[in-house]
């Protein structure tokens, strides 16, 4: 039953992030358990409980930041109170000073040894390896205010925000740094004022572990941030002048608390505090001076106030020895949440005791610069009891923006951040329940499937959770096939798991269920056949065509195309295919409507032998033009009566017949800062087919793969609204592009033999009050709640806003469900349910609280192609930068209770600038940098068809180290060994040219090699014997026999095996053709045309402040 | 005379709105409908959008009312009657609603056929919304219009009645 059993097949690391991930609070909410889920016999449900009574678990606090002692005698890191001047420091002069010995090397020995770097930066800087992260010296000392201590925030002050809705504006690009564009002058010196400590290099900080499930909420921050290795400059030739200036904030680290000077010696004291906060998650806490160094900046007042006596407790156990004390509080505090104003220092300081949830920590975003998680972000937990959280679904198949529902619309409101669901329905899973009864139990009323969270009055009753009905238990419900018992309706296996799959009666069939057909439409003019496609895909469906899904009824057809039809007559008793041309394209027709789909098993040699012939027969063709409207036409035709999959396999644009198009892209405007046009359809032609199409239960899965405009944004209706999927190979050739004929191989097969669900409907219910606002994905929308998916496949995510229309006051919790009705490949009527359950929660803090940053990022860059496809690109750039103004600065004014200065955000929203940014720089909302339109629009496409965690790759990139892999943490799957090295952030100042780093984007790859790389790497992994050996194009790893190359080789295929795509692999150097994409990808830095990271953090506070 | 032509535009007006209060309300129960699930939006777009091809599907042979381009030009032609009729004040209050008209239908999603509404973006939610809301807006505007061209006409044909009694009386007077 537990829901570890979701571990998918391709997604173990997540799934083990979802199953020990981050508890908020599980033990404060625990309700009696078994009966009716609290929903009946609970008193109003108190959030603050969650925050006042319980004791944290301790993977909540495994790194946490705040223990309960006073900011006593100070050490090292803390930054003086009023934190403010810095940011209109020009970044950029002191730079050079700060910058560690460029000569030292990456190990940690050496760098002990120059523990005093000279004051002028010399060449590259050892940029921060994972291994130097984990056992050499932080370099960078940051002062932030980071663990807040509870007392920033009022969980139960709700003040009305006041929302500064600012237009972009840049912050100032025109000021940047000049200096880093080179070798910095030995003689540029810093300013005056601001000598930079010597000691900015802290040789001896601990290790600090790299928990690979920790909870997000990890102090990331306080590991300091590596030395920026300006002095790389040169070395990055064309890239140089796109460095970012992220170092200013870094010196303001240093600026700003001379605190940080004076204990920055070698030893310091605050340098363990990494290990005790890791002891902390033990519930061993440190003695008190160690746990200072988390202390923000308090104005004194405060500090005062919130001086609890100087004990060693673990809050938990505080909070246990004060029960009294903190009993009364929710009562205190929950009348109509009091303003700030209304709260005594005193309660202050209690609510500091008791501890706020880790998400709420508030963080100084502009002066904590490591805010990544050495490990992927795992999802957040729902604030629910241990027993509801068990039953939960998987945040891997279904995930909600916010983990805490609110109460109201204007709640929502005022988070100003997006509610909605995002979903995997079809993820293929290891673990699936399957029942087979007779009945389906379902509420009458509103047709739920009955679920874990339904209430049972009595033995005989059950109230559904989403509209409250009263129904009555089917006697057949009563016995429990699993445990063959009688009477226990509870315990079976439909009020057990969130996610499971029922085999469906009669009545859940229109018709008999379909057999699986697959009709394949191939482009063979001249231009198809130069790129070659063709006897790839031959061979891909000879090799996999026992593995097609099906059963003996399956069905296949070919149809090709250039300027005319052709029809295959593959009928059992033909001696070989027989090919029949349909010139008419204007009024096109079937020759022979019988024979052109046929039985796969029963013809299965002719069909082979076409797909031998196939290639060769159009070798000679000069035949230029495309009729694809005509030949999606007529397979239509075809395949209307049943019902299928169409996959079509288009080079060029089509330009003759029915659907021609023009070709609209001029290549100079490509860069143009200004708007973007033509995404949307030129015709609608393809929506017009794809609806018919959609009536009929076929989908259209796209192939796309052209070096020319191919006016994507038209063609891809045909399967955006019939439910297929776009697959686009740019500059695909056999011969010049070997990268992308490998990802169009392994993306057939996985196309082709992955599993499948025909005529297929999605519902989503959600409980009374809620309702759904708009869908995101590939599908045609039947009603309110109905998406009809003619096909329906394992790697198509969906995504879903949603809004509150009627308040949620006496509900606890609410509850989605999605229910996918399907026919299995088999002939089987299935559906599959799923089920997830939220809290309601009444104040602002708690909504802020359960954000869920990468579900809301996935979500508004979903809300962000519609707004560009309707509006316009730069209305859809300003609409995402604005989602992060309105909701930090709601932030500030209405959850926090105490001002501080600087850029705050809550400990789990921290990422959300970062990841705007990233989408702001993504492909698909780019501006200055030329993109092609067709990339643009695939990658709009993408970006509302995946998953959200193949989505979050391809919006900020994973970045890792490779040349200093170790079996350290690894993870062990099948007895291999697959090491997990950190991931850093996207800045070349993490950058080594001793390294070689691995960029994982998602649908690309790209090794980095560095012009000092290892011998030792580029010897025992690459195989060649030194860096100008390396291959100008490289996309294999070769397979050699060192442990490096096997753990090299490992982590690849474990990133790529965990895809349902394949990403292709680059091996590039500096002089690179593919180094510029590689850069582009380099986020947090500058750009010609984009504001690097920091410089969008000083835009954001220009906007939140004003 | 010109009096007889300016009653007769109101009394046309009259009638007409009487046919676009019917389509407001059918408009409104359409979107009802479809909000409250009891059609299919392809169906329910190709019943608002006009479509000049020919339907294949039996069901969809039915005539039906194709609603969004008849109201539009009735209400385009009794605007150019009042024009004709020289009815200043009647004319500026019809002209924003034939402004609304020109910019909702030149801002249509890409169609080949005429029409306004895309059965694959209308069930959004908002779209759905402003439809409604606008079938419901429409319906008021006709209303009230019906009832001022009522009013129009009787008085225009009040003002006429006692002219040609007038006229009557003077003919009985003078004869």
């Amino acid at each position: 039953m537990s829901t570890a059993g979701f571990n998918s097949q391709n997604g173990t690391g997540t799934g083990q992030t979802y199953t020990n991930g981050p508890s908020q609070n599980p033990v404060a909410l625990q309700q009696p358990p078994g009966v009716g889920y609290g929903m009946n016999h609970q008193p109003a449900y108190n959030p603050m409980q969650t925050k006042v009574l319980g004791p944290p678990s301790p993977a909540l606090y495994a790194s946490g930041p705040y223990q309960p002692v006073p900011p006593g005698p100070q050490l090292g890191s803390y930054p003086p109170p009023p934190a403010q001047p810095l940011l209109t420091r020009p970044p950029i002069g002191v730079l050079p000073s700060h910058t560690p010995p460029q000569s030292a090397s990456p190990g940690p020995g050496p760098r002990q040894a120059q523990a005093t770097p000279p004051a002028q930066a010399t060449p590259p800087p050892p940029a921060v390896t994972s291994t130097s992260y984990y056992t050499g010296p932080p370099a960078w000392q940051y002062a932030a205010p980071r663990g807040p201590a509870p007392n920033h925030v009022n969980p139960a002050a709700a003040a009305p925000p006041h929302m500064s809705h600012g237009s972009a504006q840049p912050p100032g690009p025109g000021a940047p740094p000049t200096s880093i564009h080179g070798y910095p002058q030995p003689g540029t010196a810093p300013p005056p004022m601001n000598p930079p400590p010597p000691h900015t290099y802290q040789p001896n900080r601990p290790a600090y572990g790299p928990p690979p499930t920790a909870p997000p909420a990890g102090p990331p921050g306080a590991t300091g941030t590596p030395p920026p290795p300006k002095v790389d400059a040169q070395s990055w030739g064309a890239a140089s002048s796109a460095r970012p200036p992220t170092e200013p904030d870094t010196q303001e680290g240093d600026v700003e608390c001379p605190g940080d000077v004076a204990g920055n010696g070698p030893q310091a004291p605050n340098s363990y505090n990494h290990v005790d906060n890791r002891m902390a998650g033990a519930a061993q806490p440190g003695p008190p001076g160690r746990h200072l160094g988390h202390y923000p900046s308090l104005p004194p007042g405060y500090q005062n106030t919130l001086a609890p006596p100087p004990s060693s407790l673990h809050p938990a156990l505080q909070a246990a020895t004060q029960p009294y004390i903190q009993g009364p509080q929710p009562y205190q505090q929950q009348p109509g949440g009091p303003g700030p104003d209304q709260l005594s220092p005193s309660m202050a300081a209690m609510s500091l005791q008791s501890g706020t949830p880790e998400a709420l920590r508030v963080v100084n975003l502009l002066q904590e610069r490591n805010l990544l998680p050495p490990a992927p972000v795992p999802a957040p937990t729902p604030c629910l009891t241990q027993d509801l959280q068990k039953l939960n679904c998987s945040p891997e198949v279904f995930r909600c923006t916010l983990t805490s529902i609110p109460q109201t619309q204007s709640l929502l409101n005022k988070a100003k951040l997006p509610l909605g669901l995002l979903l995997h329905p079809f993820k293929d899973l290891s673990q699936l329940p399957v029942v087979t009864s007779s009945t389906i139990v379902r509420c009458r009323s509103c047709r739920t499937y009955i679920n874990p969270f339904v209430s049972f009055l009595d033995q005989r009753r059950w109230k559904c959770n989403l509209c409250y009905r009263v129904n009555d238990v089917p006697e057949e419900f009563m016995y429990n096939p699993v445990s063959r018992s009688y009477g226990e309706p509870h315990k079976r296996p439909e009020v057990q798991n969130a996610t499971i799959e029922f085999i469906a009666p009669s009545e859940y069939m229109l018709r008999p269920p379909q057999p699986a057909v697959y009709l394949f439409v191939l482009d063979v003019s001249h231009n198809a056949v130069e790129t070659g496609y063709l006897s790839v895909f031959c061979q891909s469906l000879l090799d996999n065509i026992n593995a097609l899904p099906g059963d003996s009824r399956t069905k296949v057809g070919f149809i090709t195309f250039d300027s005319t039809i052709h029809f295959y007559n593959l009928q059992e008793g033909l001696s070989q295919p027989q090919m029949l041309i349909v010139s008419d394209i204007e009024d096109i027709f079937l020759p022979t409507p019988d024979s052109l789909l046929v039985n796969l098993n029963e013809c299965k040699e002719l069909v082979q032998d076409l797909l031998k012939s196939l290639p060769n027969l159009f070798e000679k063709t000069m035949e230029t033009q495309s009729a694809l409207g005509s030949a999606l036409q007529a397979a239509f035709k075809l395949l209307s009566p049943t019902g299928g999959r169409m996959s079509v396999f288009q080079t060029q644009l089509p330009n003759l017949g029915v659907g021609a198009l023009q070709s609209r892209e001029d290549p100079n405007q490509r860069a143009s800062a200004k708007d973007v046009q033509h995404l949307s359809p030129a015709t609608d032609f393809y929506k017009k087919l794809a609806l018919d199409c959609s009536g009929q239960q076929v989908a259209v899965d796209l192939f796309l793969l052209s070096a020319q405009y191919c006016d994507l944004a038209s063609l891809g209706c045909i399967s955006r609204f019939s439910a297929g999927s776009v697959y686009y190979y740019p500059s695909y050739h056999h011969q010049h592009n070997p990268a992308q004929v490998e990802r169009f191989q392994r993306d057939l097969k996985r196309y082709l033999t992955r599993k499948i669900g025909f005529e297929a409907v999605m519902r989503i219910r959600c409980t009374k009050g809620l309702s759904i606002h708009t869908f995101h994905g590939n599908f045609f929308v039947r009603s309110t709640d109905l998406l009809s998916l003619p096909n329906v496949n394992p790697d198509a995510g969906f995504a879903v806003q949603m809004s509150i229309e009627e308040n949620l006051d006496d509900m606890q919790v609410v509850s989605f469900q999605a229910a996918l009705l399907y026919t299995s490949s088999k002939g089987e009527r299935r559906i599959r349910v799923h089920t997830m359950c939220l809290p309601v929660v009444s104040s602002l803090s708690d909504v802020f609280a359960g954000a869920d940053v990468q579900a809301v990022t996935g979500l508004l860059a979903c809300m962000a192609v519609d707004r560009s496809v309707t509006s316009s690109l730069s209305d859809a750039r300003d609409a995402m930068t604005n989602a992060a103004i309105d909701s930090l600065s709601s932030y500030r004014q209405s959850a926090l209770t105490i001002q501080q200065p600087g850029l705050l955000a809550p400990a789990c929203l921290r990422l959300f600038p970062l990841y705007i940014l990233a989408l702001l720089k993504q492909k698909a909302f780019r501006t200055g940098t030329s993109t092609r339109l067709d990339e643009r629009v695939f990658a709009m496409y993408q970006l509302k068809y995946q998953p959200l965690a193949f989505a979050m790759l391809m919006i900020h990139p994973a970045l890792y180290r490779l040349d200093d892999l170790s079996d350290e943490g690894a993870l062990n799957i099948n007895e291999r060994t697959i090491p997990q090295p950190r991931v850093l952030q996207l800045s070349v100042e993490k950058l080594s040219r001793e390294g070689a780093f691995l960029m994982d984007a998602g649908l690309v790859m790209y090794l980095w090699i560095g012009r000092n790389c290892h011998q030792n790497f580029l010897s025992q992994v690459l195989g060649v014997s030194s860096y100008a050996a390396v291959p100008e194009k490289l996309c294999l790893l070769p397979e050699l026999d060192t442990a490096e190359s096997q753990r090299t080789r490992a982590l690849v295929s474990w990133l790529r095996d965990q895809r349902p795509f394949f990403p292709s692999l680059h091996i590039i150097r500096d002089e690179s053709q593919l180094k510029p994409h590689f850069m582009q990808n380099m986020i947090e830095d500058r750009t010609e045309s984009a504001l690097s990271y920091y410089e969008f953090l000083l835009h954001l506070q220009q906007q939140i402040s004003k | 005379m010109a009096f007889t032509f300016a009653a007769f535009c109101y009394m046309l007006a009259l009638l007409l709105t009487a046919a676009l209060i019917f389509f407001a309300i059918w408009h409104i129960i359409a979107f009802d409908e479809l909000k409250t699930d009891y059609k299919n939006p392809i169906d329910q777009c190709n019943t608002l959008n006009p479509t000049i091809e020919k339907v294949k599907k039996i069901k969809r042979v039915k005539i039906a009312i194709k609603l969004v381009l008849p109201e539009y030009l009735i209400h385009f032609f009794f605007c150019v009657m009042f024009l004709c009729a020289a009815e200043w004040l009647t004319l500026v209050l019809n002209l924003p609603l034939l402004a609304y008209h020109v910019w909702r239908y030149t801002s249509r999603p890409v169609m080949s056929c005429p029409g306004l509404y895309d059965p694959t973006t209308i069930m959004n939610a908002d779209i759905l919304a402003y439809c409604q809301k606008e079938g419901w807006c429409k319906l008021a505007f006709y209303l009230l219009s019906f009832f001022y061209y009522l009013y129009g006409y009787t008085a225009f044909s009040a003002i006429c009645l006692t002219l040609k009694i007038m006229q009557y009386l003077e003919n009985i007077h003078t004869f």
